[in-house]
């Protein structure tokens, strides 16, 4: 760990301008910023889509006979492919490009004191292949059978086997190739992240003085890499299993809606768990990705905001590589009851169990960070205060799903789903919150709207414990998830479903709820774009990079160099670790992490107001 | 019947639908004492965070080895308390097999049905051949009639059960991965096809329950169910009788 200038003055970016003509080169660009917001875009159009699925879902459930306008009544097939393109768009197209990629792209660099990503045009190429990707599973909807209903996780031989149901011809074929080409842009962009963390930190700063929030990229990225590929591998072999005649996932003798498969001298004699071990070897360390990001902005902005350092960063640097680490082990615990040796399920509970001891310490520093600190409660505070919540909420059902004697009575009942969506949708979109309401000034120079913000973080929380507590209720009374309707169902399982109508009615109003307090943050968005308050250099008083004014693309720039004006942009470097703050005898005080000692010393920076009544 | 399940389900805060077989009611306190902790631990973080925020400015931040190993030590030491207790559950419902007098039944999930197949009374399952599957023939999991042992087999639709005797189920799956889930008896298991997947409970209770499929298995899941009808050991013994000679050819 010695102060490593490597690349200490990267050179500006040498953009291919003649790739494309002039009119497209905003669009077609190269620039790691606007990747970043293209990438932000992208999520947000998926966000909109996803939560629209799951609210026709929310309805289906309660009001089974509500026709769709365009569309008419909801049928079982309609709600399986609701299922599956909700889950689909809202894991990959939101939760993994969003953090990862988005304010990747668009924070990354700065905060290593970089001008640029390592890989341009693969950066671009990366987001262009995911658009692609987003239209494609998009047009399965369009296309005769509609879209796939064997739900994200795609389990063989429903998935393989074309007559195995509506959308399992050619809308799951779209979908594999879909998620193939994600699979692509998304290695290819995990790359550029490590390498632009391995090559482009600037002067002085070293691997312990990288902000939390790289360390969550950065770990998020190496996850990636491992995970992707198994996906990639695993769809080819899927694909092969679907239309080369291979037997990967298919037994012999498996009868499909008439199709017998593998006997008669034609395919082997596959297994459709090898399918689980690879999906899930993807699917859990997936889920990683998506919070890793959020773990290290909510330990940066609950320092930045409680004017304090954050509590044990080394072993928070060190708690996000193993829970990145842990995450690779514990893929088994999907797969309690899909027939594994109880051996194997006895091991998984265990690494699945030790992964609590990473998260916990998080919480712990967490804590202790904001203890008696008397935060500044702005927006994006706000909503990383909301994220240690939910975490902690979402997070404690995961040692008793860790359980696999408890799993066996809630694997895929709505605790599963009430599990997962606070402690990786709600927590994530959170500290997507926190983080669009705090690099906001970096994208377009104003401030979003603070009362709204405030409003908008209220209603959420609320909205967000009231659709999903009851839903761990409705989990533990044996609602099974993937259920297209829970009244008029045959025999005594309609008896067992029907008396959980009131509950499910009350959570569907909260979704709605929900959903509708989201366009509140909308108009924040489109007001704050032209009408926000005009951003001061460094409005939140933080100590990362992203706030340099010479990384900052809105801070007034001093003087051009009158030698050389464009040759030479001032030299970054970085001289402590981030969120220095202090209490001195003139009062609290915050050190950048650019601001030379030598200024340090005379105490010249500004005082906080940490009680801004 | 329906009063006594409602009186159960009154009888747990949380909402459980009614614990009728043997090992059930170690796993609901299990599950009761997992959830409980959870909910003391969820409130005790939101009471240091809100303690925290409310308190006023201590300036000076300590970074004491205490506030960061002591609770992580707890956790650690509380989360093993938990394991252990669960893998021992674990492995007493499914290190080892099922008793050799238990009751021997074949399940085949297909979309949309469950069949259970019961071996009669030479107690040896007739060869099934997905080959000769023919649901409208009433053979719909292909057992061959060659076979001598199929001759007393016979197929239901719903599973009959006698109270307080081992059921050893055989699972699989003709088509697609399905789940058979028992909640009243705490039971689930995928039937994956291509494999027969032993599972073993003993039902306490007599009453009808809910058989479910809790994999996604295509657009007729949420109607794939059948009742499991748990019966006293005559009453079993009866209707056994009465299949069985309908069964004889």
């Amino acid at each position: 760990m010695t102060p490593n200038p490597i690349n200490p003055r990267p050179n500006p970016v040498p953009v291919p301008s003649s790739l494309f003509p002039k009119r497209h080169r905003r669009i077609f660009t190269t620039d790691h910023r606007i990747i970043g917001i293209q990438y932000l875009l992208l999520a947000l159009v998926s966000v909109v889509i996803g939560t629209l699925l799951s609210l026709f879902m929310r309805a289906h459930l309660v009001w089974p006979h509500w026709a769709v306008p365009f569309h008419g009544p909801i049928l079982p097939e309609d709600y399986l492919a609701l299922v599956t393109i909700h889950g689909t768009i809202m894991l990959f197209f939101v939760l993994t490009t969003a953090p990862q990629a988005g304010f990747g792209n668009l924070i990354l660099p700065a905060q290593l004191g970089s001008r640029r990503m390592a890989f341009p045009l693969l950066n671009a190429a990366s987001f262009w292949l995911t658009a692609a990707a987003l239209l494609i599973l998009l047009s399965t909807t369009f296309v005769p059978g509609g879209s796939p209903i064997s739900g994200w996780t795609a389990y063989p031989p429903l998935s393989a086997v074309a007559s195995a149901g509506p959308g399992q011809g050619l809308g799951m074929d779209l979908w594999l190739a879909s998620i193939a080409l994600f699979a692509v842009a998304s290695t290819i962009s995990s790359i550029n992240i490590l390498v632009t963390i391995l090559r482009h930190r600037c002067e002085g700063m070293t691997w312990d003085r990288l902000p939390l929030t790289v360390w969550g990229w950065f770990t998020a990225a190496l996850l990636s890499i491992i995970a992707f590929s198994v996906l990639g591998a695993a769809i080819l072999l899927l694909f092969c299993d679907r239309h080369a005649g291979t037997s990967f996932f298919l037994p012999a003798g498996d009868l499909v809606a008439g199709t017998l498969h593998g006997l008669n001298g034609r395919g082997g004699n596959g297994s459709p768990l090898l399918w689980l071990h690879l999906f899930w070897f993807f699917g859990h360390p997936e889920v990683y990705i998506a919070i890793l990001p959020g773990l290290g902005v909510t330990s940066m902005l609950l320092a930045n905001f409680s004017f304090r350092r954050v509590f044990a960063y080394r072993t928070m640097i060190a708690t996000t590589l193993m829970i990145g680490f842990l995450g690779i082990l514990l893929w088994g615990h999907h797969m309690f009851v899909a027939g594994l040796n109880p051996f194997a399920s006895s091991a998984f509970a265990i690494s699945t169990m030790a992964i609590a001891l990473p998260a916990s310490a998080k919480v712990l520093s967490w804590l202790a960070t904001i203890w008696r600190s008397r935060p500044s409660y702005k927006t994006p505070m706000l909503f990383s205060l909301g994220f240690v919540s939910l975490f902690i909420a979402g997070g404690l059902t995961g040692p008793i799903l860790a359980q696999p004697i408890l799993d066996e009575y809630l694997h895929n009942t709505l605790f599963v789903v009430a599990h997962f969506h606070l402690i990786m949708g709600l927590s994530a979109v959170f500290g997507l919150f926190a983080a669009t309401y705090y690099w906001f000034p970096l994208m377009t120079n104003r401030m979003m709207s603070e009362p709204l913000g405030r409003l908008h973080f209220w209603l959420t929380i609320v909205g967000a414990y009231a659709t999903f507590l009851p839903m761990h209720l409705a989990g533990l009374a044996g609602e099974p998830r993937h259920y297209a309707q829970i009244l008029g169902v045959p025999n005594h399982a309609g008896v067992l479903l029907a008396r959980l109508l009131p509950l499910n009615r009350f959570i569907t109003y909260a979704a709605l709820f929900l959903a509708t307090s989201q366009l509140l943050f909308l108009y924040n968005l489109l007001r704050s774009l032209r009408h926000g308050a005009p951003a001061p250099p460094n409005p939140w008083l933080a100590t990362t990079l992203e706030w340099h004014p010479a990384l900052n693309p809105f801070a007034p720039q001093p003087a051009p160099n009158s030698q050389s004006p464009s040759q030479s942009p001032e030299p970054i470097i970085v001289h402590r670790a981030p969120c220095h703050y202090e209490t001195t005898p003139t009062g609290e005080i915050f050190l950048p992490q650019w601001t030379p000692d030598s200024l340090a010393d005379t105490s010249a920076e500004p005082a906080f107001d940490v009680k801004p009544e | 019947m329906v009063p006594s399940l409602k009186a159960l389900e009154h009888a747990n805060p949380w909402n459980l639908p009614v614990d009728a077989s043997a090992h059930g009611p170690a796993l609901d306190h299990q599950l009761f004492l997992s959830l409980w902790i959870a909910l003391c631990l969820l409130t005790l973080a939101h009471l240091i965070l809100f303690v925290g925020l409310l308190a006023r400015r201590h300036a000076a931040q300590k970074n004491l080895w205490r506030i960061e190993y002591l609770p992580l030590t707890a956790l650690a030491l509380l989360f093993a308390f938990l394991t252990v207790k669960a893998e021992r559950l674990w492995a007493a419902t499914r290190y080892t097999g099922a008793s050799p007098t238990a009751l021997q039944i074949e399940v085949t999930g297909v979309q949309f049905a469950w069949y259970f197949h019961y071996p009669g009374p030479d107690a040896t399952f007739g060869i099934t051949r997905p080959q000769l599957v023919a649901p409208e023939e009433g053979n719909p999991v292909g057992i061959d009639p060659a076979d001598p042992h199929s001759a007393d087999d016979f197929v239901t639709s719903e599973l009959v059960l006698p109270a307080n005797r081992q059921v050893d189920l055989r699972l699989n799956a003709l088509d697609v991965i399905h789940g058979f889930s028992v909640p009243e008896m705490r039971l689930k298991q995928n039937a994956v096809p291509g494999q027969t997947i032993h599972i073993h409970f003993t039902p306490r209770i007599p009453g009808t329950y809910a058989i479910l499929c809790t994999q996604v298995c295509g657009l007729g899941h949420y109607r794939m169910n059948a009742n499991l009808r748990v019966v006293s050991p005559e009453a079993f013994t009866a209707w056994l009788a009465e299949k069985e000679k309908a069964a004889q050819p």
